[in-house]
């Protein structure tokens, strides 16, 4: 019991990390029909910033705010220079930019700060909670809570900008469809930028939470971002509660699997809930379009 | 005619290749052996992504799985060298025929996110089942010159006429395979699936077949690796590598064979060019990561600005010149059938015809 609860809380404790990575892959994909394979390296990057912040000026929340920021320019810089040239192309094209973009972010990185493990500070305790003498494991510590908070926050400040306000009125006109929105005046172009840039930053989010448990090297974010990728598959990649759904699910169902299976199997796991997904419900859980193109 | 003519141009290759190996010092001989192996993948690779239509990032999954099973199946079976290979083709093609039932059902991003974490997660098997796989360490295990070349025989040498002979067999099959009906039939369906359909080709087994064939070649690669190297382990096959051969098949140019012999050799020769130039400009620390970088900033600029890699610059040299070409290039650097909508709309026949000329093209 108490390894079922510990292994629960857990799996929504990596679940959120996985969802805030679907969702920034939702936000592109809903604008441009790109899924942004670079989003991972893109993470890695910010946190690297960060840490060098932390470091320099000793303020974790110093750091933050810079990750986070960077990760905005980053995704709208990226867009522009190297993206938008791709739209409209056979989706192959797109793939292998994005794939050129994550190596080149790694290899930068590399080349920046070495390749060894480094490790990453949590903004608080990271000691789990008990209730009496029955022990919730580090999925109860303030740490996974501030993560639970700051993805969910993260993803509700989202839904009140896609709901209440202009801008997020021309977001959801372009994700229907990029020509009508066009034809009525919107501005298009600008509205993929600022997605790619809100997805950067919801990904720096998600670097600056996951990288204490993972430490900070340039492929520390690759298995982070296929199972992210995964959380949005389930949730049809085109629905950003979806995202959150599919990432919390995959999230606990992964942890049972290291927890009573084997401990070095949670990519291997994903990928097999991902090709069932994929054969059985191509279009997700939540899709909101019927038919879509796999 | 033309299966002729391929095994002329192997059999021409093969002797230079073997007069080329006796002269090298046996580092070279190693480096050899390596193009020889890259070039079996890449070839195999461009195969899927450029003639198939089908993207793989995972590819050096395939390559593990190849050469595990050569280590594993030299250690305890014991079996002759090119039974081994055999062998290790079929464990990786068996492998491709899962993920490509998979695959025959996703297109673009789907396929790639499926294959990328095929990458990303197969290296766990081997630290998961340590006592069979070796976990960090791998496997070794040695491999000796056959009794008929003599005792003062290289291995290095050795292991390089395999790697170059099962390349070149590699090579005149699948250019073969390539003219042959089967070849027509993946090209109809990577430009227009649905027309393919409505001809009466099946295109779920055909693109099954394309994954099989690539990732057959893939585990050829490994096995080769693995006798060249002697031992396997989990972090030879990382992401990077996956994406080194993507690397290769975009750079050579997309679709084209000879393209494949091109992106093999830079994939091997320039990475150590580079490392040794950022150590000798006091980047030592970096050396590592500066090839890494380097492939990113190819696929990016080739893909945006030369799609038709290094086969479509020499092919532009050689060739006829051919008017420039108007309209969007797409992802095998080729124009996308003109679609000229008259009045009735009757644009599948001219998509037909363009498929055959897209045909002729490729296999040049």
């Amino acid at each position: 019991m108490q390894e079922f609860v510990e292994f629960t809380l857990g799996g929504l404790g990596d679940g959120v990390i996985y969802a805030a990575i679907g969702l920034s892959l939702v936000l592109i994909w809903r604008g441009t029909r790109v899924l942004n394979y670079a989003q991972g390296g893109m993470a890695m990057f910010t946190s690297y910033l960060a840490l060098f912040i932390i470091n320099a000026t000793g303020s974790y929340w110093l750091g933050f705010v810079v990750a986070l920021a960077a990760g905005l320019v980053l995704g709208a810089v990226l867009e522009r220079a190297v993206v938008r040239p791709t739209l409209g192309k056979p989706p192959l094209n797109a793939v292998i930019v994005t794939i050129g973009l994550l190596i080149l972010i790694e290899g930068v990185a590399g080349i920046m700060y070495g390749s060894k493990n480094r490790s990453f500070p949590a903004p608080f305790s990271i000691v789990g909670a008990k209730i009496g003498s029955f022990a919730l494991g580090p999925g109860s510590s303030p740490t996974a809570i501030f993560t639970a908070a700051a993805v969910l926050a993260a993803a509700g400040l989202l839904a009140l900008l896609f709901r209440y306000t202009a801008v997020g009125l021309r977001m959801r006109a372009s994700a229907f469809s990029g020509t009508v929105a066009q034809l009525m005046g919107i501005r298009i172009g600008r509205i993929t930028t600022l997605g790619w840039a809100l997805a950067g930053l919801i990904g720096a989010l998600a670097g600056m939470l996951v990288t204490p448990q993972t430490f900070l090297y340039p492929n520390s974010m690759d298995s982070i971002f296929v199972l992210g990728f995964t959380a949005a598959v389930i949730g049809g990649l085109d629905s950003p509660v979806g995202a959150i759904v599919g990432g919390l699910l995959l999230g606990v169902a992964l942890n049972y699997v290291t927890g009573y299976v084997g401990s070095n199997l949670p990519e291997l796991a994903g990928l097999a809930i991902l090709v069932l997904v994929l054969m059985l419900r191509p279009s997700g859980l939540f899709a909101s379009t019927a038919t879509r193109q796999v | 005619m033309t299966l002729a003519r391929h095994a002329g141009i192997a059999i021409v290759a093969g002797v230079v290749l073997l007069a080329l190996s006796a002269r090298l010092d046996s580092y070279r001989q190693y480096q050899l052996a390596e193009v020889a192996a890259t070039v079996v993948a890449v070839a195999g690779l461009t195969v899927l992504i450029g003639i198939s239509g089908q993207i793989s990032i995972g590819h050096g999954a395939f390559m593990f799985i190849g050469a595990y099973a050569t280590a594993l199946i030299i250690m305890h079976l014991n079996w002759n060298l090119a039974l081994v290979i055999l062998a290790s083709a079929v464990v990786a093609g068996l492998a491709g025929a899962v993920m490509g039932v998979a695959a025959a059902r996703l297109r673009g991003p789907y396929l790639a996110g499926a294959t990328l974490m095929l990458a990303v997660a197969l290296p766990a098997v081997a630290y998961q089942w340590q006592g069979v796989f070796g976990g960090d360490q791998g496997l070794d295990f040695a491999v000796t010159t056959p009794g008929f070349l003599g005792v003062n025989f290289g291995l290095t040498e050795w292991q390089a006429w395999v790697c170059c002979v099962c390349a070149l067999l590699v090579m005149v099959v699948l250019a073969n395979v390539l003219r042959s009906r089967v070849g027509r039939n993946w090209r109809a369906v990577r430009d227009n699936d649905t027309a393919a359909a409505l001809a009466g080709l099946n295109v779920a087994v055909l693109r099954v077949r394309a994954f099989v064939v690539s990732a057959a070649c893939a585990g050829v690669a490994g096995s080769l690796l693995a006798t060249t190297m002697l031992n396997v382990t989990p972090g030879a096959f990382t992401l990077a590598l996956s994406i080194q051969l993507l690397t290769a098949v975009v750079l050579g140019g997309l679709g084209s064979l000879a393209g494949a012999v091109w992106g093999g050799i830079i994939l091997v020769l320039v990475p150590p060019f580079l490392t040794n130039f950022a150590s000798s400009h006091g980047l030592a620390s970096a050396g590592a990561s500066v090839p890494i970088a380097g492939y990113g900033l190819v696929l990016i600029v080739v893909m945006l600005a030369f799609p038709t890699g290094v086969q479509g610059g020499v092919r532009r040299l050689l060739g006829p010149v051919v008017p420039a070409a108007s309209g969007p290039v797409n992802a095998l650097g080729r124009r996308w059938p003109a679609i000229r909508k008259k009045a009735g709309g009757r644009d599948a026949g001219h998509e037909l015809t363009s498929t055959q000329e897209v045909d002729k093209e490729g296999t040049r």
